[in-house]
């Protein structure tokens, strides 16, 4: 059994002439019958975890849960279906590598590389065969039939880009530049949509808000679009740690009693942002890390960022509800390239 | 002489109708190399595979649609909630198709061992050369993988709606906004206008489960195939030259290696979907423009990226009322397609600054080529430090260090660090030639102290072994090319001169620093001189 | 060797001082409480009246930052308009009085007063200002509260700051967001009303007591160990899926190519 062993077929590519170092269960058949064993107690338990999954499947509620040490209340199909299935499907591969590793020859064998050039005389019977092919086409000799023919071809795929035109709409100056706050509109809460009066915002306090119309502008349009420029925060500051605003005039400024509402959408790449920090007034964004002083008329003090977050100019109506005076004066959101 | 065998008259039958006998008994006796490092591109095909398998079973449940409606599934935390229905198919696929999760976990890890096992083969292939000619289009076949396997990744990690994903489709659509000239009509054709819209998840749909596995499949068919026509590269060895290959044929021991691998592979990724949540979309929520997570990261891959827009100084320039958003166009824009420029170069760029022109099968021990491994090093310290800094708000929580500071280490870092692990790398490598040389010459040292007669202690030296011998041996120790003289000895300038002294400077600065190996002679010399008992270093310097 | 290692003595000083003095502050003012020397001795025979206790405990712990009416001495800040949430807030969750030298007031994992001394201490600072009472009442019910929109409130509101999990996140210069999962029901609503350090404020008015509950009903949800898909990673997103992914999934895969690599003896 062991001579023979690898029985290499002298037709096959012959064994490189280095020290063969023989396995165990090339000299010892108990070791071989071990490694068989081995590999074949690896397709067995495969075949049993198999079986198990599927068992567990059909014998499950879909959302029966366990709690199992270290993993936390698992879903039981997920966890112990995945893993019998898993196991099962290693115990496959480990046995077949296993079997290659222990029962197969081993010996290395040596295949020739021939270069992957050709000879002198083919590679030039090629080259001539070619250039007479084109030669013989005339596309070298007549001028006028290849440029017009680049041309026509060079104007092919023009239909096909012109097609992707209804891709989108243009972007126009009223969408690049406005959102659907208007003078007079409420500022209310986001996600309930309260209204919110002056008072109820405390020096210190933090409400992230929307502008009231939203619900119907979503009902309408189905889309996230206006939200996702509109949303706002509104922070209020002790008057004097007001450092500088973006606009406005004492008799008419644009906070209302050191309530500011600034955009929540980020002017480095639009993640909305309210991580606000009411003790040095500073709002930063969780994706990259830009820094806006909120009292300095909404600075960037730090990271990506260049642009201040936009201000909206804010007062009360006559109830005392919080309302915008205007939309923003400047477009919300990141850069782009039409922007002044 | 017909065969009688089952098998044999299978054959028969074969290549009855394909003619294919000889080409196919040379398939089956074809010869693969056995290294570990040779299965990390196996491990992407494999993943591959598994991710075309969950993939499909996905298929049958996800809804492709950013339509809103109310989820009413049995995910209490989420109910009356108004949701796309992207997520809430997603949602239905966690929590009321049976196995759905263990799917979607499937298809998660699957996707991130994907890319890991092509980032890391194609630094194998890298640091070994096995890029060189004539594998350089198969190289480039490579990146486009890579790439590839990038955007898909972050196609299939958006195509949920969970708020993770919407945000980083929000900073997708802001680098296309912030591009110049034609950003905003890109953004508005992309997403079909302004952001989020309607369009862009069911687009998306299209190039994640057809466009671009089909791109995939055609590619992938071409790169194994290369591997096979040309044959797989091997490590130096005794008896391994660059004319043969040396290794087990594909029938039996290579089929059940690799056949069996696919299945360890498989059988890895279903026990990790298994027990280890990956990416817990219920517990982000649905994406509302108006909502944001503490510590919002992409999936690795995307993360040296994120972390170059992360440490980038906030410059934009305004000119005739218009923006240029450098703080994007630069680490975003430039920045990865000048990393993709260099890797795709490479090879044409030290077959130039070599000098040769003829095959290369035979794979360069990273020691050997010393600046080539130090570049490779710099450029993975520079993508690991960007790697790094997309995470510097986890590091920040978890070391308890301030991210500014960290922000401001890294803006120095990652122009200082390249440098020194380029010096430091290549001195070792150098240090190692040296001291393969010593080995050979002097042989290993064996630990045993012997004291001569005359009183004198040696340490025992035994000849290096034959495989190590054939290693140290293969280093092809490169010679940079001569300067070129400006004129020759009639005194006409030289054609081409200064693309030649070009080509000489880049090869002096590939091969300038170089450990001569000795010759045959001093090599046979050195040999007759261990054989014949003498030990150590001493002796011979004497 | 010698002769290097006292080279600098003053660095090596100050790097002893350095080791010592956070881990000495909070030792000193955790072992004022815990043998009850550091004010009159009067906290171990505590008089029947909560208010007049809860001055005594006041100016034992709290008088010589905060000042004697609650006015502040700088840097400490003026607390006599903070109301008894606050402080309630402050001591039952340890943060205060401040332990380690730090950028703010971090949670200990035991407070350094009993719930009794803690609500004295409450009612004492309420006497000193106006600011709001703790909010047991408000608190009432979160149980029942909806548990969905606590989660859209919470994704709104708080996820910024304190992630998707409620594991917490990092602010500028270091300082944190602090992980909820030890908060209780009492402590969230609190902080949401004061606005605890540089938390902003969150008011009743803009944030009805029934969103605050439900924003509680979520955050204990959050809390309970519900991983239908096995391991959580500690849930902070793809950072520890993709550590986990590279040691732990793809480690054991190279581990398995190695092994098919490796000749078999």
């Amino acid at each position: 059994m062991t001579q023979d062993h690898p029985a290499i077929d002298p037709s096959r590519p012959q064994a490189a002439e280095v020290a063969h170092e023989w396995r165990a269960a090339d000299l010892d058949p108990v070791a071989e019958r071990r490694a068989e064993r081995q590999v074949a107690g690896l397709f067995g338990a495969a075949t049993l975890l198999i079986l198990a999954s599927v068992l567990i499947y059909g014998f499950t509620d879909y959302n029966a849960t366990v709690g199992v040490p270290l993993l936390g209340d698992v879903n039981v199909i997920n966890v112990f279906m995945g893993l019998t299935f898993g196991l099962g499907v290693f115990c496959i591969g480990a046995g077949a590598i296993h079997w290659a590793k222990k029962l197969m020859p081993d010996v290395e064998v040596v295949e020739d590389r021939h270069p992957l050039t050709s000879d002198e005389e083919a590679r030039a019977a090629f080259a001539e065969t070619f250039a007479a092919g084109v030669a013989d086409s005339g596309i070298l000799k007549r001028g006028i039939l290849r440029r017009s023919l680049l041309g026509a071809m060079a104007l092919f795929p023009l239909p096909l880009i012109v097609l992707l035109r209804d891709l989108g709409p243009a972007p126009t100056h009223g969408q690049l530049n406005h959102t659907i706050w208007r003078a007079g509109t409420r500022l209310v809460t986001d996600v309930t949509y309260l209204p919110i009066k002056a008072a109820d915002v405390p020096v210190g306090g933090l409400v992230n808000a929307v502008p009231e119309n939203l619900p119907q502008v979503e009902e309408q349009d189905g889309t996230l679009n206006a939200r996702a420029k509109s949303v706002i925060i509104v922070v209020r500051l002790n008057e004097r740690d007001i450092i500088a605003q973006q606009g406005g005039t004492p008799s008419a400024p644009w906070d209302y009693q050191g309530i500011l509402a600034y955009s929540k959408v980020c002017t480095h790449v639009g993640c909305p942002i309210s991580l606000y920090e009411q003790r040095t007034h500073h709002l930063l964004c969780p994706c990259h890390q830009s820094t806006f002083d909120l009292a300095d008329a909404g600075k960037v003090v730090f990271g990506p960022a260049a642009r201040n977050m936009p201000q909206l100019p804010i007062t009360v109506d006559a109830e005392g509800y919080l309302i915008a005076r205007s939309d923003f004066q400047q477009p919300v959101g990141p850069s782009f390239w039409e922007r002044a | 002489m017909t065969p009688t065998t089952p098998l044999g008259r299978t054959a028969v039958a074969l290549d009855e109708r394909f003619a294919g006998a000889k080409g196919m008994r040379k398939l089956l006796n074809k010869v693969f190399p056995d290294h570990w490092s040779f299965m990390l591109g196996e491990i992407a095909l494999y993943s591959f595979i598994v991710l075309l398998l969950s993939g499909v079973y996905l298929t049958l449940w996800f809804k492709p649609s950013m339509t809103e409606v109310v989820y009413n599934g049995s995910y209490m935390p989420l109910h009356g909630v108004r949701m796309s229905e992207a997520y809430a198919s997603t949602l239905n696929i966690s929590f009321d198709v049976r196995g759905g999760l263990l799917m979607r976990q499937i298809h998660h890890w699957a996707a991130l061992f994907f890319v890991s096992s092509i980032s890391v083969h194609m630094l194998r292939v890298f640091f070994t050369g096995a890029f060189r000619k004539p594998r350089e289009l198969n190289w480039i076949i490579g990146v486009i993988l890579l790439i590839l396997a990038v955007v898909e990744g972050f196609a299939g990690y958006s195509l949920p709606d969970d708020l993770l994903s919407g945000t980083g489709l929000r900073i997708a659509q802001a680098i296309m906004l912030a591009s110049p000239l034609f950003g905003t009509w890109m953004a508005f054709f992309v997403f079909g206008g302004e952001f989020p819209g309607l369009d862009f998840i069911p687009r998306l749909y299209t190039v994640h489960v057809l466009l671009i596995p089909l791109i995939f499949l055609g590619l992938i068919g071409a790169h194994v195939g290369m591997v096979f026509y040309q044959k797989h590269t091997q490590y130096p060895g005794p008896g391994r030259t660059n004319k043969n290959v040396v290794g087990y044929p594909l029938l039996p021991v290579y089929i059940a290696k690799a056949g069996g691998f696919f299945f360890a592979v498989f059988g890895v990724i279903a026990t990790l979907g298994a027990l280890v949540t990956i990416n817990p979309v219920w517990l982000f929520g649905p994406y509302v423009p108006n909502q944001v997570s503490a510590g919002s990261q992409p999936d690795w891959y995307m993360g040296f990226l994120d972390g170059a827009v992360r440490i980038m100084p906030n410059w934009e320039v305004h000119l005739w009322s218009h923006t240029l958003s450098l703080n994007l166009v630069v680490p975003a824009m430039l920045m990865p397609t000048a990393l993709i420029g260099l890797v795709v170069a490479y090879p044409w760029l030290e077959a130039w600054a070599t000098g040769r022109t003829g095959e290369h099968h035979l794979l360069d021990r990273p020691r050997n080529v010393p600046t080539r491994t130090a570049l490779g090093a710099a450029f993975l310290s520079f993508y690991l430090l960007l790697f790094i800094a997309s995470g510097d708000d986890i590091i920040s929580t978890t070391f308890h260090l301030a991210f500014n500071d960290i922000t401001f280490l890294f803006r120095v870092l990652i122009f200082v660090v390249p440098v020194l692990v380029f010096w430091v790398t290549k001195r070792i490598a150098l240090s190692l030639q040296r001291r393969d040389i010593d080995r050979l010459m002097h042989g290993n040292e064996t630990g045993n102290v012997l004291r001569l007669p005359h009183g004198e202690f040696i340490e025992v030296h035994a000849p290096v072994n034959e495989r190590d011998r054939a290693r140290i041996l293969s280093n092809p120790a490169i010679e940079p090319l001569p300067m070129p003289p400006a004129t020759d000895a009639a005194g006409v300038r030289t054609p081409n001169y200064r693309a030649k002294r070009l080509q000489a400077k880049v090869s002096h600065f590939f091969y300038g620093d170089r450990i001569p190996m000795p010759s045959a002679e001093e090599i046979a010399a050195a040999q007759a001189h261990l054989d014949a008992g003498h030990h150590g270093h001493d002796e011979l310097t004497h | 060797m010698q002769a290097r290692a006292f080279r600098r003595p003053a660095a090596a000083l100050l790097a002893v001082a350095f080791a010592v003095l956070p881990a000495t502050g909070a030792q000193a003012a955790d072992s004022a409480r815990t043998s009850g020397t550091g004010g009159s001795g009067s906290t171990t025979s505590h008089p029947s009246d909560p208010l007049v206790w809860g001055k005594l405990l006041y100016e034992e712990g709290c008088a010589s930052c905060h000042g004697l009416q609650g006015q502040g001495i700088a840097p400490s800040p003026a607390i006599k308009d903070s109301g008894a949430a606050a402080v309630d807030f402050e001591v039952s969750t340890g943060r205060m009085p401040l332990g380690t030298i730090a950028n703010q007031a971090l949670r200990r994992a035991h407070s350094l007063y009993t719930a009794e001394e803690t609500q004295a201490m409450a009612q004492y600072v309420a006497t000193l200002g106006n600011g709001p009472a703790i909010p047991t009442q408000q608190v009432q019910g979160w149980e029942n509260a909806d548990m969905a929109l606590g989660g859209q409130v919470f994704r709104t509101n708080c996820a910024q700051c304190h992630s998707f999990s409620g594991q917490g996140g990092a602010l500028t210069w270091g300082k944190q967001a602090p992980n909820l999962m030890k908060a209780t029901p009492t402590q969230i609503y609190e902080a949401m009303l004061v606005g605890p350090n540089n938390m902003p404020k969150f008011s009743d008015q803009t944030l009805p007591p029934a969103e605050k509950r439900a924003v509680i009903k979520y955050i204990e949800f959050l809390r309970q160990p519900d991983n239908p898909g096995g391991l959580d990673l500690g849930r902070l997103g793809p950072v520890s899926e993709g550590l986990f992914g590279w040691f732990g999934g793809f480690g054991i895969l190279v581990a398995i190519a190695i092994w098919i690599g490796v000749k078999a003896k």
